[in-house]
């Protein structure tokens, strides 16, 4: 596989704090939200939740079952919210609709739908074409850059269900980026992904913030919150901490998140699963 | 067997409906709506039989088709309106909701259907015929109708091409982008209504769902693409549909319906042992990598 980007396929571990050049101050939260709640019938799944994004790569952390996907659904309008206010890049979410990047659990899709990863990727110019005729060029062209980014260049014509786990993460991942979004909100980008994988989703990361485009993404893996991310949400229904990696990121707050489960925190987070 | 004008209209209006369900049915399938082509097409028998006596009442001849199509559709799109009602509830699964809308809309209809058969006007209709289908019995003017709607159907399917394709890949996405996906889903459950409601009389309602789920199945053994599927699925709902009206006109004693299940069945069969993109293909496929 190419590297999707040579200057940073250095490994994910070797990830460093990201350049300031993601941060221009002056511009409205790609997030804001105020008052919100959520629940699943009588189960409450998210208790009035008040958080602003800054600009920049923001990490959602949680426990399972903390309400992240939640959030996400909710900031989308895909899940609704029994109170409370969403505003996007200085706007109402409702008006936001169609301008927002996309990139959800891989689980989410049939695979064995009859596609292409380019077919897959190009659906998302679809609110840029008319609803019928052949995809023009350069619609094509749009998906088959993005998929070349994310270093799929040479499986554009595979159907989907041939793809590996990583690879089809990549395809989603390059749908998401065809969006030419200002915003993209990620569910659990680098879950069961390889290494190559990993890299070009970092990769793909940096070039968004270094454009000064916005990345929420639920997160899972403690250890890599800092290289990969500025900002922080601690989640566990409601929000434990929020704020730059820093000073939100500490192991008091990561342990009251997670409900005390936390044995050790130096350089890296180690998280005590149960019985392990 | 020499074929007058009216077996050509009759056998051509069955091809274009089993084109139209071929290429509906291509993304009810995607979507999962197959049993919901199901529902439709057995919650219709109320209404053919209430069309059936509301004609009598009012006079109309006995074999109008208007009436019964009418009924058909309005108790088929009540029908899945209920679905969506008891599957909302959260205590039924969409797949017990189906089954019993099924059941107690096909009850109802065979209830109505005993008494509608004591009505001398409205016995005439030949309702038995709606069940398992009678394509021989069609008339030109009723076939040319279906046609035509068929090709409505296939229009509409082009139409919409990709919005009904992003809808039954990744709803939410399409949400996502500001596709309204409800309203797409709707005009598919419109078209799978409409094509049911156009075959009733030529596949019956019982079997209906066949002509709308086996071509896309078979389609998609064949090729791993959309368009190439839309087409295969169109062309083998055309097959399956003039192979079983044809049949249907040789031996009349069989049904319709009976004999287009049969066509697309073997279609599908031999798809599966032949077809590039079948369980079997990939079998062959992994053994000649191990062998190499």
């Amino acid at each position: 596989m190419n590297p999707p980007d040579g200057g940073h396929a250095g490994g994910a571990g070797l990830a460093l704090a990201l350049p300031g050049a993601s941060r221009r101050p002056g511009g409205p939260p790609p997030v804001e939200i105020r008052g919100l709640w959520v629940s699943y019938g009588d189960r409450p799944a998210l208790e009035d939740i008040t958080w602003t994004a800054a600009p920049g790569l923001t990490a959602i952390v949680g426990p399972n079952g903390a309400g992240k996907s939640t959030l996400l659904r909710a900031i989308l309008g895909l899940t609704p919210a029994q109170r409370g206010e969403v505003r996007l890049l200085g706007a109402p979410a409702a008006a936001m609709r169609g301008r927002v990047g996309w990139l959800p659990q891989r689980a989410a899709v049939d695979w064995d739908f009859p596609a292409s990863a380019l077919d897959v990727v190009a659906m998302a110019r679809a609110p840029r074409i008319r609803w019928f005729g052949p995809m023009p060029r350069r619609e094509r062209e749009a998906a088959r850059a993005a998929l070349a980014e994310v270093g799929m260049a040479d499986h554009a014509d595979r159907q989907i269900g041939r793809l590996s786990g990583g690879q089809q993460q990549r395809v989603f991942l390059a749908r998401a980026l065809a969006q030419e979004a200002a915003l993209l909100l990620m569910d659990e980008p680098f879950a069961a992904v390889d290494a190559a994988t990993e890299a070009a989703i970092v990769a793909v990361l940096r070039r968004l913030a270094a454009e000064g485009r916005s990345v929420v993404a639920v997160h899972h893996d403690l250890a890599t919150v800092p290289a990969y991310f500025d900002q922080v949400l601690l989640l566990n229904r409601r929000v434990v901490a929020a704020g730059p990696v820093a000073e939100a990121f500490t192991p008091q707050a990561v342990a009251a998140a997670y409900g005390g489960r936390l044995l050790r925190f130096g350089e890296t987070a180690v998280l005590a699963e149960p019985g392990g | 067997m020499s074929l007058g004008h009216n077996t050509l209209v009759v056998l051509l209006g069955c091809g274009l409906l089993g084109l139209a369900a071929g290429t509906v049915g291509c993304f009810a399938l995607l979507r999962g709506r197959a049993l919901v082509a199901d529902a439709v097409g057995h919650a219709a028998l109320p209404g053919v039989a209430l069309g059936a006596l509301a004609a009598a009442l009012l006079g109309a001849e006995a074999r109008s088709l208007p009436p019964l199509l009418a009924g058909a559709a309005a108790s088929g799109v009540l029908g899945v309106l209920a679905v969506q009602a008891l599957s909302r509830t959260r205590r039924i699964r969409e797949d017990a909701a189906i089954a019993v809308v099924l059941s107690a809309f096909y009850a109802a209809g065979v209830a109505l259907l005993s008494y509608v058969q004591t009505v001398p006007e409205a016995a005439q209709a030949g309702l038995a015929r709606f069940i398992l289908g009678q394509a021989a019995a069609l008339r030109a003017a009723d076939a040319q109708l279906a046609g035509l709607v068929a090709l409505g159907c296939v229009a509409a399917c082009l139409a919409l091409y990709h919005p009904l394709r992003a809808a039954c890949f990744d709803a939410e996405f399409a949400r996502v982008q500001g596709l309204r996906t409800g309203l797409v889903d709707l005009a598919l459950l419109g078209l799978m209504v409409v094509v049911c409601v156009a075959g009733l009389q030529a596949v019956g309602l019982v079997l209906v769902v066949a002509l709308l789920v086996l071509p896309p199945a078979a389609a998609r053994l064949w090729t791993a693409r959309l368009g190439p599927m839309l087409l295969l699925s169109g062309a083998c709902g055309a097959a399956s549909a003039l192979a079983g009206a044809a049949a249907s006109a040789i031996w009349p004693g069989l049904p319709t319906g009976a004999a287009v299940v049969l066509a697309g069945g073997a279609l599908l069969g031999l798809s599966m042992l032949a077809g590039p993109e079948s369980p079997a293909a990939a079998r062959r496929r992994r053994r000649r990598e191990v062998a190499a």
